[in-house]
């Protein structure tokens, strides 16, 4: 079984510097995308609260609204993230 | 509330207990080397390691704390769980993949990759023990809290319960059976909360929840003629003294039974029943006016947590869906609960607990706790506490070590990329049960007005029995799960970073896991004391404490060694002590430090607001410019190593 396969020789994996440098640039910016909607959330919460008490749609508040849409969202990126990667491969070739 | 313990809860309690202490024996003889015992050998499978995350994160913080205090104010709790996510989101996209291609055992050898620097070794190695020791302190409470409804048992005995339970565990095979513990814990936890979320939806909301449950208490008199409580048959209003002078309380003392209610005066002139729990001088303690127990002549605080108004007008709504819920909360009104401490002429401390009728468009939006109130005000710098909470919860987890070093137990960059991913998701989908989970706790009948800490398993209560037995484990099993993790990464710093590293203790494998075990007995032993210590915290805000010092020591040496190649080890080291030092101090001397560590006036503390990251983590990343620019640069290594 892998998962507890713990005894077995790990090999250091090969590293690519273009994919290392490509996930990196992927990684940053879609962390400034998040930042950009998370920043949104604090600066509505705390400088115009009143505004959360709004229901834009579907009956729900904004506060529920953008509160689980920031959690919806960071599985979706993560999923992104996932896609855009690049995995060295053996030889250093990407 | 004095909570009794059941067989049934003793027995599955001791069921999962056996489970998680038996797998920990298991396969801790299996693991022998240093590589075995601190990072499982590199061999977890990438979606176990996933789960193992969330079991790992999902601490009593998330699980006790968040639902207590959506069931207690509302929304403002879910402002935590919105805060804890989002930090994953850094560690993905940042941390992940450097620390895995750079580290070995733990954080510190990744920062300390290019340097070779003992300076780095002891920061780090430091750091890591006070964040670990900071994060230990709410798990301890945590268990504390759960022992006494689910054993009966008082709480610093769940506290060394806990203690003794997670020192074995990491003492006979380290990332092994932590990875395990926390994988099952992991599991387990989603899977109830799920189930508890759909029992919450199918039952609705009523305004009397005993027609909804047999453990639910009966709903408290409100808006009461004052003629029909001090003209009762038998009734004495007492004098007003001491303390209670001009407060809007009314005390009855009713000649039958000898008890003394309190009423709170509305601002209409009726009146609205309260609780009261007294301590007499002599120690004594009265519930209701009368001596504390279950028994003859004995009272205890009854349980509270209902709607008193539903849209429509309806007595019950009957089965919602999910955001039907969220709807119906939000055009509610719900009676919550505040307190206020009133000492009386014969001394006695009396802490009275009374109604507060608050509508869904209140609770249901940010600001409504005392934690976050100062959202709502007009003066820009009453909004810093919050801001500076919620930067401290987005860049806190990809800096605390015992996340880090669950990189290292996978076998490479793609793996520890593809446990991040599943990571979230398990943990985002616990975080949105969560909103659900202390909506329901705070319309369940079954509150403990006491103790936040304990909404989540009290409501598993308000279902039956058997629901309750097996969230009190699994919660229990929570915080094993997350107290292994940290007394690994504790054991792991003053093992590897300290002693091999930093003193240059020469150790052949056998001796440095020795060295790591006696470690994690010395850390578990702390981290009891401690948690007896804070027993009277809420455990939440402790959480947000370190998360705090792990943003403001780590974070800024991490991002900078990824992503200024003019990073210096002194810079690395200054960054990390002043970010330590300063927030800890900080923490130490705020307002809330002063109120519930010190016992002080709170006004007289010495900073302006209680969480220091927005000033902490930005003085972090200046000490590591400044001194990186002071300091020589590495030299750069030979083209054909």
């Amino acid at each position: 079984m892998a998962g507890i396969d713990f005894n077995s020789t790990v090999v250091k994996e090969q590293e690519d510097a273009l994919v290392v440098a490509h996930n990196t640039r992927m990684g940053v910016v879609l962390l400034l995308v998040y930042i950009v909607f998370y920043a949104g959330f604090m600066a509505l919460t705390a400088f115009s609260p009143a505004a959360m008490a709004d229901a834009p749609f579907g009956g729900l508040n904004l506060a529920v609204l953008y509160g689980f849409g920031l959690i919806g969202l960071a599985l979706v990126l993560a999923v992104v993230y996932m896609r855009v990667c690049r995995k060295s491969k053996p030889g250093g070739a990407a | 509330m004095i909570h009794e313990a059941s067989s049934l809860s003793i027995f599955v309690f001791l069921v999962f207990a056996g489970l998680v202490v038996g797998i920990s024996f298991y396969l801790g003889a299996r693991a022998r080397s240093a590589s075995g015992y601190f990072a499982a050998g590199g061999g977890i499978h990438w979606a176990v390691n996933g789960v193992a995350f969330a079991g790992d994160y999902l601490s009593a913080a998330s699980f006790l704390g968040i639902c207590g205090m959506i069931a207690f104010y509302g929304y403002d709790g879910f402002l935590y769980s919105i805060g804890y996510l989002a930090g994953w989101i850094v560690a993905l996209f940042v941390i992940a993949e450097p620390l895995k291609r750079l580290g070995r055992f733990t954080f510190t050898d990744a920062l300390d990759n290019r340097f070779n620097s003992r300076g780095i070794k002891l920061a780090g190695a430091v750091s890591t023990l006070v964040v670990s020791c900071f994060y230990l302190i709410p798990q301890m409470v945590g268990a504390g809290a759960l022992v006494q409804p689910l054993l009966g048992f008082p709480h610093y005995v769940g506290v060394i319960m806990v203690g003794c339970i997670v020192t074995l565990i990491v003492m006979t095979a380290g990332m092994v059976s932590t990875t395990w513990v926390q994988f099952i814990k992991g599991t387990l936890l989603v899977v109830l909360c799920a189930v508890i979320t759909v029992l919450i939806l199918l039952r609705g909301v009523h305004t009397n929840p005993q027609e909804a449950s047999a453990k639910a208490g009966a709903v408290l008199a409100r808006d009461v003629p004052a003629a029909d409580v001090v003209s009762a048959p038998g009734a004495e209003v007492l004098a007003e003294d001491g303390g209670w002078r001009g407060l809007p309380y009314v005390r009855v003392r009713h000649a039958a039974s000898g008890a003394t209610a309190v009423w709170r005066r509305n601002a209409d002139g009726t009146l609205s029943e309260a609780q009261t729990l007294t301590v007499l001088p002599d120690g004594r303690r009265l519930a209701n006016g009368l001596p504390q127990g279950k028994g003859e002549g004995q009272a205890d605080l009854r349980p509270v947590g209902y709607a008193s108004k539903l849209p429509g007008g309806v007595e019950r709504t009957g089965p919602l869906g999910p955001l039907e819920y969220l709807r119906t909360m939000q055009d509610s009104e719900v009676i919550l609960w505040a307190s206020e401490r009133i000492t009386g002429g014969d001394a006695a401390v009396t802490t009275v607990y009374y109604q507060r009728p608050t509508p869904g468009s209140d609770f249901m939006t940010p600001g409504s706790s005392p934690t976050f109130r100062k959202v709502r005000s007009d003066r820009p710098a009453d909004k810093l506490d919050f801001l500076s909470l919620m930067l401290a919860l987005f860049c806190g987890t990809a800096s605390l070590p015992h996340i880090l070093i669950r990189y290292y137990t996978v076998k490479d960059q793609l793996s520890a990329r593809k446990s991040t991913v599943v990571g979230i998701a398990a943990i985002g989908f616990f975080y949105m049960l969560t909103l659900y989970m202390g909506l329901g706790a705070m319309t369940s009948g079954t509150l403990d007005i006491t103790d936040s800490n304990m909404s989540a398993p009290l409501l598993a209560r308000s279902f039956n029995e058997l629901l309750f037995a097996m969230i009190s484990a699994v919660a229990f099993t929570t915080v094993l799960g997350t107290v292994s993790g940290l007394i690994m990464a504790a054991s792991g710093a003053v093992a590897h970073d300290l002693m091999t590293n930093y003193l240059r203790i020469p150790m052949d494998e056998f001796q440095k896991v020795r060295a790591a075990k006696i470690a994690a007995l010395f850390v578990g032993v702390v981290a009891m004391g401690l948690g007896i210590a804070f027993s009277r915290m809420n455990v939440n805000f402790l959480v947000g404490w370190a998360f705090n010092i792990a943003a403001s020591a780590n974070l800024p040496a991490l991002v900078m060694l990824l992503f200024w190649k003019r990073t210096t080890k002194e810079g690395i080291t200054a960054a990390i002590l002043v970010g330590m030092i300063s927030s800890l101090a900080w923490i130490l001397s705020s307002a809330q430090a002063f109120k519930d560590v010190y016992g002080l006036d709170p006004a007289s503390a010495l900073v302006p607001f209680s969480q220091p990251a927005i000033v902490t983590i930005p003085l972090g990343f200046v000490v590591l410019v400044v001194v990186s620019l002071m300091t020589r640069p590495p030299a750069p290594k030979p083209a054909a190593s």
